[in-house]
């Protein structure tokens, strides 16, 4: 019963059945066409050939008058073959039969055109046909009858009805194995992708959607919808891979100011040595702040796009101010900071936003270069390139060093909190400014290229 | 100093409220925005710090209405958005100085020391004195005990905002904004390397340094 109902309700199942109905509609309508032209190429043969006799009749009787004609008719009906159809009848003035093989003259009236259909009692089988003829009158007042027997029509009419019943209900019969087959190879398919999906849903993140290699249209809904989980799935990741790096990395300050809070309660030694003690935690615990700044800061800049606070910046001078800012660290590796290129470049964006960005790059290199090595700045009119002498990153890890919290193999043994590209990267992406990494063999240089939409006109000097 | 706490959450205004006093100052509280108004201007405060997110009336309102009753009394405003729209909203309002929760004590507290100063000096200065160490805005020479020191653009425009605030504590976060005029968040102290130049130029060699560390908050240029 459920199955039946499960059918019913299945839309597979459903347009099988319509497109039988339409197709058994279509074949019904064929059929009773063969038929009506069928009874119609019977009937006219029964007329021409009920032509041709009278035809044959009349010339004799021309020739040898009414006993001609009688003889004739006798003639014919002794040659006359069991299962002939032909009927003749010569009748005198009161429709008494004088020769033929018809018992009585026909009750009903002939047509104008002399034309008569009738009913013909069948003695021997006590079945009743229908006949046709046509009648005449001969001169010196006497009756002709000249017809057939039309049971052959019946028979054909009969056929042809039994074909159609019969074919009507074998081709539902048809329809309708069809129809279920159909739906089950069909809901069969689908049912497998419902019963992944159900287990994707309950949880088995890693479960796909099974494909025949077929290639048609549910192996392709399989791909897509894998392809989407697969997507899903790094997504996913990633947001785990975040919050198990925040976890990660604020588990290990936040134990250390634990333990600094914890020795200093414990209060050995002297005052001093306590003060010193908390300004650890306190340093630990401003680092962490600072860990959660920066994070919602990434997180509020990538939710930006307004740029509602967007004025003209010029760029050239605000490489200045950060290169000015940074020199005396580089200074203390006796790296030199080398600075070429235009001298008025002005872009449209946040003063502030842009020159953490850059900050954060000079900031990276200087870290990541030798002690007395250079770092070169180079300020086109579409870009900004910071090329530095470092370790490079590698090729793999080009994409993933903007991730939050990520840390090269050779980053991992400085200090940094993993969030400085990040950073830089969702400032780039709020300014429609395209990151390109480049390895130089030793170096990295970090290209930042500007829209063109972004590049503006002079306007108030803010810098 | 006399100030006003106009703070919705109990917590965080008990914690300035504490920490002012203890810093020798007095502080009044109101929790709700239009009390804080009414507060604001009847008595006669040194600095106001209000949040910017209130029930009912909001930071920046009260900002507005008091500016607009001719009162001058420095604002400071306190939120949780932080990013420079906010910032730029809050000091279009008439705030005089924005600060972003969550924050270091030590960092209020030297910001409602500057915003008094500046008050107290509005007079115009060509000369900045701190004991032997002297500053001319004219001729930009500075002077330690007659001896020329010879400073860049940047570690001029660093002592002369410390020297404006002598006596006070200065946060890196301060010196940044205002000696750099860049609101950011630098990975590295590099504030710390320009104040060790600075301190080996005007101290390096004297008896008497001037430029201390407090730790755990920032500078101080004192005697």
């Amino acid at each position: 019963m459920e199955d039946l109902k499960r059918l019913l309700s299945s839309s597979t199942f459903r347009l099988t059945l319509v497109y039988m109905a339409l197709f058994m509609v279509s074949v019904v309508v064929l059929l009773v066409f063969i038929y009506w032209s069928t009874a119609a190429s019977i009937e006219r043969q029964a007329d021409e050939t009920i032509e041709a006799e009278i035809r044959g009749l009349a010339e004799r009787y021309d020739s040898d008058g009414l006993s001609g004609l009688s003889a004739q008719i006798g003639e014919r009906l002794r040659r006359q073959q069991p299962g002939d159809a032909s009927i003749y009848l010569l009748a005198n003035s009161r429709f008494s039969p004088l020769v033929g093989n018809l018992s009585g003259w026909p009750s009903r009236k002939a047509d104008d055109s002399g034309w008569i259909d009738f009913r013909l009692g069948d003695d021997s089988s006590g079945k009743v046909h229908m006949a046709r003829a046509r009648v005449f009158r001969v001169r010196g007042n006497f009756h002709l009858l000249v017809g057939r027997n039309m049971s052959e029509l019946a028979k054909t009419r009969q056929t042809i009805t039994h074909a159609l019943i019969w074919g009507s209900l074998i081709m539902f019969g048809l329809a309708l194995l069809g129809s279920v087959m159909m739906n089950r190879s069909v809901t069969g398919r689908i049912d497998t992708i419902n019963r992944a999906s159900k287990e994707i849903m309950s949880g088995n993140l890693a479960r796909r959607i099974p494909s025949r290699g077929s290639g048609d249209e549910f192996d392709q809904l399989s791909e897509n919808l894998n392809h989407m989980l697969d997507q899903i799935e790094l997504l996913m990741d990633g947001v785990r891979r975040v919050s198990d790096n925040i976890a990660h990395d604020l588990r290990t300050p936040l134990s250390r100011l634990r333990q600094r809070l914890e020795t200093a309660r414990e209060g050995n030694g002297n005052e001093e040595s306590r003060m010193d003690l908390l300004d650890l935690a306190l340093q630990e615990a401003d680092g962490m702040l600072k860990t959660f700044n920066a994070l919602l800061r990434i997180a509020r800049i990538e939710s930006e796009t307004l740029q509602s606070t967007f004025t003209k910046v010029e760029l050239a001078g605000l490489l200045r101010d950060v290169v000015e800012l940074y020199e005396p660290v580089a200074e203390q590796k006796s790296q030199t900071i080398e600075v070429a290129g235009e001298t008025l470049v002005w872009i449209s964006g946040d003063r502030d936003l842009l020159f953490q960005a850059v900050a954060n790059l000079f900031d990276n290199a200087i870290k990541y270069s030798p002690a007395s090595s250079a770092i070169r700045a180079e300020l086109g009119t579409t870009r900004l390139e910071l090329c530095d002498s470092g370790p490079g990153i590698d090729e793999a890890e080009h994409d993933k060093v903007f991730q939050r919290f990520y840390r090269t193999d050779a980053s991992r043994s400085t200090s940094g909190s993993g969030l400085g590209l990040s950073l830089v990267k969702a400032v780039a992406a709020l300014h429609k400014i395209d990151i390109e990494l480049t390895n130089m063999e030793p170096g990295l240089c970090v290209t930042l290229v500007f829209d063109k939409l972004m590049i503006t006109k002079p306007g108030r000097q803010n810098n | 100093m006399r100030m006003l706490i106009i703070e919705d959450d109990p917590d965080t205004a008990s914690y300035i409220k504490k920490g002012v006093e203890e810093a020798g100052h007095s502080a009044d509280h109101a929790s709700q925005g239009k009390d804080g108004l009414l507060l604001a201007s009847t008595e006669q405060y040194d600095v106001l710090i209000i949040d910017r997110m209130l029930p009912e009336m909001d930071g920046l309102t009260i900002v507005k209405t008091i500016r607009a009753s001719e009162n001058t009394t420095p604002v400071l405003i306190l939120s949780a958005l932080g990013e420079v729209d906010d910032r730029v909203h809050g000091l279009e309002a008439g705030a005089d100085d924005y600060l972003v929760k969550p924050f270091a004590f030590s960092e209020l507290m030297a910001r409602l020391e500057a915003l008094r100063r500046r008050k107290e000096v509005e007079a115009p200065v060509t000369r900045l004195h701190v004991d032997d160490l002297e500053l001319d805005l004219l001729s930009r020479e500075v002077k330690r005990g007659g001896q020329l020191i010879d400073l860049q653009p940047r570690e001029f425009r660093l002592l002369e905002y410390l020297m404006r605030h002598h006596g006070q504590v200065v946060t890196r976060t301060m010196l940044l904004e205002k000696v750099w005029d860049y609101h950011f968040d630098p990975q590295t102290n590099i504030i710390d390397v320009h104040i060790s130049r600075l301190r080996g130029k005007i101290d390096k060699g004297f008896d008497k340094p001037l430029l201390h560390t407090v730790r755990g908050s920032g500078y101080v240029l004192r005697v």
